[in-house]
């Protein structure tokens, strides 16, 4: 399972594009922000957590569908699924993988965003630990929409149509607890919810997500 | 002794659903004809609200079934998955149109409602936007039925997206009432609150609400009875093309 992640890993980061592409795609939709909503420094401060929430999602499900279409192009996911290790160990391992390649930089890009959309000083700290918390419920959400669009040619905007209601409470409590950070109340209820919504997807959604591949290779 | 199960055979079904078919689209059409005449004739304007409190005798019965009709394709997607007949998968694909129009109506009606009583015809408000989350649900799973060719790896997958779907859209249920405390009133029914609406609207309302049951059920017959026409003519023509 470690060597399929580092293969992974390896994957991601040579064959380029999907890598960088997340951030860049994060930095496109802050940029695109003030064009949208002017550039008034106060108004920026009010959505900046709200906005930097919903750019890492989209960043995240920008490179969705790569989680399992490559291998099953070139008919590895194959030979994964026959493979000694269970199918759940496999889409864990690539859900990991997305989000060492994704969700990771995006929380770790997120604060300099955050400057740019003068994110007021208190909500750094609650902006990385809420992306920190929720990121990793997205790449295994999102892995679980991949095995159900595997086999199918124009995925990924059902792809996307899936993923993003399944999204919503993990939204929710992100950018509640940036807001609530900034406003100096108490945050532990929103990040508490993160990590249960970030635990519950990491144990039960391996299952549906490999259920949903063994019927795709069928 | 008969079981529920034998149902699960598609002959079966067509023969006892044509006996049922006619029997639930009287008895809604009978039942909504009522509900809704003497909602909207023969009750009083309620103080406060005027006439706009009878779009009420819609908003809720659409709202419920709404719901229903997801916990219903919940339930024949897990008999499907568990049991594999065809019949259940088939009833939980026809549904689901069907649900998605009454998250629709309710959502349209209710902001035909809103716009008097709170002034906009939307607000963020939890129970609004669980809804609107809700019809995103149905869209998801519609267009993945439809985006799949083999009909038993599509029941399948539909299958398992509607049991994840019901824990999301529960949570989400949940996480949108503790994102903002909302204009939207809470229940007007329930069987042991004595916060019920006024009895003079709560006959008529009742009747509604069995009229739209009755219309889901003979709705869902009817598609029911339409895929499974559907997949025999498939059949045939797949057998012609063979010879």
């Amino acid at each position: 399972m470690i060597a399929l992640l580092q293969r992974d890993l390896r994957l991601a980061i040579r064959a380029g594009g999907g890598f960088g592409l997340g951030l860049a795609f994060f930095l496109i939709i802050v940029v695109l922000v003030p064009f949208g909503v002017g550039s008034d420094s106060g108004l920026l401060a009010a959505i900046a957590p709200g906005i930097l929430w919903v750019g890492a999602l989209l960043a995240c499900l920008l490179s969705l569908d790569r989680i399992f279409a490559l291998d099953h192009e070139d008919g590895s996911l194959d030979l994964l699924a026959t493979a000694p290790i269970p199918l759940e160990g496999v889409v864990a391992m690539k859900a990991a993988a997305h989000w060492v390649t994704t969700g990771l930089p995006l929380t770790l890009a997120a604060p300099g965003l955050g400057l740019l959309l003068n994110l007021p000083a208190a909500g750094y700290g609650w902006l990385a630990a809420s992306l920190a918390l929720g990121t990793p419920a997205l790449s295994m959400i999102g892995s679980f929409g991949a095995a159900l669009t595997v086999g199918l040619k124009r995925g990924g905007l059902l792809l996307s149509l899936l993923v993003l209601p399944l999204y919503v409470p993990t939204l929710i409590f992100g950018a509640e607890a940036v807001a609530r950070g900034i406003d100096g109340r108490d945050t532990g209820t929103p990040l508490l919810m993160l990590t249960a919504i970030t635990l519950a997807a990491m144990a039960l959604l391996p299952f549906a997500a490999a259920a949903a591949i063994r019927i795709n290779l069928r | 002794m008969s079981s529920l199960w034998e149902y699960a055979n598609p002959q079966k079904f067509m023969r006892t659903s044509s006996v049922l078919l006619p029997v639930f689209s009287v008895a809604a059409a009978i039942c909504l004809g009522v509900g809704l005449v003497w909602g909207f004739f023969l009750t009083p304007e309620a103080e406060n609200f005027g006439s706009t409190v009878k779009i009420i005798y819609i908003h809720v019965p659409a709202a419920m079934m709404a719901i229903n009709a997801w916990v219903m394709m919940l339930v024949t997607s897990l008999i499907w998955l568990v049991r594999r007949h065809h019949v259940s998968a088939l009833a939980a694909r026809a549904a689901a149109p069907i649900g998605m129009t009454m998250t629709l109506i309710a959502l349209i009606t209710g902001a035909i409602w809103g716009e008097p009583m709170w002034g906009t015809y939307w607000v963020w408000d939890p129970r609004l936007t669980s809804f609107m989350i809700l019809f995103l649900f149905y869209l998801g799973y519609i267009a993945l039925w439809e985006a799949i060719e083999n009909p038993d790896a599509a029941a399948d997958l539909t299958s398992v997206l509607c049991i994840v779907g019901s824990v999301f859209a529960l949570l989400s249920r949940y996480a949108v009432n503790f994102w903002s405390q909302g204009l939207h009133q809470g229940a007007s029914l329930s069987l042991d609150k004595k916060e019920n609406v006024a009895d003079v609207f709560y006959i008529p309302l009742l009747f509604c609400i069995a009229g739209f049951v009755c219309l889901f059920v003979a709705l869902v017959l009817l598609r029911t009875r339409t895929e499974i026409r559907a997949r025999r003519v498939r059949a045939m023509l797949a057998r012609e093309r063979m010879a």
